[in-house]
């Protein structure tokens, strides 16, 4: 039934939009379309004020950062139907100098959600009402969930007895942060269908 | 006329009606709130880049630590997310186990939430009862997992270990008292005449401006909007449990309030049902490149040892994808956005708290509300800093 619901709402907006849909697909029961960072405002608004749709609500964007991929960044807009009972995610890359169309316009809850990836990637936004800093620190520098900032980060903080006052330092390891390689060739019990199959090579 | 002057206040960071670590500027023209700007992130502890460099059981006692009120909801909202993209199955019973402690979740969220909120606005005896079965409920958490917060409960396919028989049936009998503290509670407040002035037509919200804000959860149902994951999309079990949603009129705090009410009554119903329902059976998913081996199997098998190290270490590896999964937590919509590149640790996992939004629509809450009604909205938004700072 969910699924049947998907296919057609999938095909629904492929016709609709189909000069601005790049792709789409159906996994995991969820519908996810890809598009420019151009028209994404035309086809939120597009998917929030059409009948058929109602997309009415904005329920989260999630950025991802790939540092080795030509269009560094994804912003992915999931968005919700209470009426129609489906889930959307709609996907833009963009390379990282590009600015972004704020869609605070559109869903006015999107105003702290794009405030949070410009702190965390940096990410601009065109027409943002107040684009500032929201979790981190005041006078933060750097942002913190690209892949290339250390999980440790660069300033500590602690009470300075001397001072009177808190001060910012930076980080001191007393042993550096351990990554282990894990590509190890556990890849599970193939052994009975890799026994299977050596025989069978013996047999040819 | 005389000409008044605006005057800029601050409010917090460390202020009792601030449920946590919040930091409100606020613009007042006398009493009344012309602008509210909350400043946030003072507890912000990079959960999301934690998470990146864990694996994906080291990673879920991380989601205790978000809204730490109402721990094993956050869990479940992971453990969901990761069974998705495996593709596996969790067995019933880990299915029942898992719906009776999010509902004691939520009943400990509420009696907080419902309780604090009758503090702010100076009732001080609804949270001195409340706490006591919060007490007891905790101890139930401590009973199953080990300890009474931060459970680290749940596992992908299931849950860590089965119930000891006692525990099922004092959950069974704190389901027969807990009904009565609910009335106490309703005697003290619903009828109020002091609650009901504080309360009623403060912090209204209309549907339209409930949906154009992303709310979800009791903020949304308070302006009448009947949208509850567990029926609207229903996960584990809850298609075969009978529940109401209790859903308002007003979209006030009092309607917020009453919404909780029976929500915690409505808890207590599907409790009752799971325990009576409770199957047998594995609590986790026998495959064992996901689930650890049985303890006693490690002294004799060689095979169990290794599983034992590798998912210990290296942990289990997740197919590569990203996927969307969502639980109704006692505040809203909590969900987990997951993308897996096929590694054995998450390469994004971006969370939605509801508290974020909620939080956000603030100042659109409070513009033209008194001073003193700032703690009323605030405390009916039911916020906690955990999961709005991560």
């Amino acid at each position: 039934m969910i699924k049947e619901n998907l296919k057609n709402a999938e095909k629904l907006i492929n016709a609709e939009l189909s000069s601005k849909i790049s792709g789409s697909e159906v996994k995991f029961e969820e519908l996810l379309f890809k598009t420019s960072s151009g028209d994404i405002i035309e086809v939120l608004k597009f998917l929030k004020l059409d009948n058929r749709f109602k997309f009415k609500q904005l329920i989260d964007i999630a950025a991802i950062d790939y540092p080795n991929e030509e269009k560094r960044f994804e912003l992915v807009y999931i968005l919700l139907s209470i009426e129609n009972n489906i889930r959307i995610k709609i996907s833009i890359k963009f390379e990282a100098k590009e600015k972004i169309p704020s869609i605070v316009k559109i869903f006015p809850s999107a105003n702290w959600m794009e405030r949070e990836i410009f702190d965390m990637y940096g990410i601009k936004f065109i027409n943002h009402p107040d684009l500032r800093r929201i979790l981190t620190d005041y006078n933060f520098k750097g942002h913190p969930l690209r892949k290339d900032f250390p999980l440790t980060g660069f300033n500590e903080v602690r009470y300075s007895e001397k001072e009177k006052k808190v001060i910012y330092e930076p980080v001191k390891l007393e042993q550096n942060y351990r990554n282990f390689d894990f590509s190890s060739p556990w890849e599970g019990t193939k052994y009975l269908s890799e026994v299977k199959e050596s025989k069978k090579n013996e047999k040819n | 006329m005389k000409k008044t002057k605006s005057m800029t206040l601050n409010f917090g960071p460390q202020h009792p009606a601030a449920h946590g670590v919040l930091r409100l500027i606020l613009e007042l023209e006398g009493e009344i709130v012309e602008k509210a700007d909350p400043h946030i992130g003072l507890l912000h502890r990079g959960t999301e880049k934690l998470i990146e460099n864990k694996t994906y059981t080291q990673a879920l006692p991380y989601f205790d630590r978000l809204d730490y009120v109402a721990p094993m909801n956050q869990e479940h909202a992971f453990a969901l997310a990761t069974e998705k993209l495996l593709k596996i199955e969790v067995p019933v019973r880990a299915k029942y186990i898992r719906v009776i402690f999010c509902e004691i979740g939520r009943i400990l969220s509420h009696i907080l939430n419902v309780t604090t909120q009758a503090l702010d606005v100076g009732a001080l005896t609804p949270s001195l009862w409340g706490f006591e079965e919060r007490e007891t409920l905790m101890t139930f958490y401590e009973r199953a997992s080990g300890s009474r917060l931060h459970a680290n409960y749940f596992r992908t396919g299931g849950v860590h270990k089965d119930l000891p028989t006692k525990l099922i049936e004092d959950i069974g009998k704190f389901c027969e008292t807990f009904p009565k503290i609910i009335d106490d509670l309703e005697d003290l407040l619903t009828e109020n005449r002091i609650f009901k002035q504080r309360n009623v037509d403060i912090g209204l919200v209309s549907k339209k401006d409930a949906l154009d804000h992303s709310f979800t959860g009791v903020m949304l149902r308070g302006s009448g909007v009947p949208w509850d994951l567990r029926k609207s999309q229903p996960y584990e079990i809850y298609q075969d449990l009978d529940f109401k949603i209790p859903v308002g009129k007003n979209g006030d705090c009092y309607d917020r309030y009453l919404c909780r009410i029976e929500e915690m009554r409505e808890s207590v119903k599907i409790i009752k049902q799971c325990i009576s329902k409770l199957p047998k059976g594995p609590i986790k998913t026998v495959d064992g490149k996901i689930s650890p081996p049985n303890r006693d199997d490690l002294k004799q098998s060689m095979e169990a040892l290794i599983h034992h190290f590798k998912l210990f270490t290296e942990g289990f590896r997740v197919p590569a994808g990203n996927v969307y999964s969502a639980v109704e937590a006692p505040k809203g919509e909590f969900g987990v956005y997951l993308i897996s590149d096929g590694s054995n640790r998450p390469y994004r996992c971006k969370i939605r708290a509801p508290g974020f939004s909620h939080l956000q629509a603030m100042d659109f809450l409070i513009k033209g509300h008194m001073l003193a009604d700032v703690p009323a909205v605030l405390g009916s938004l039911d916020i906690v800093f955990g999961e709005v700072d991560r």
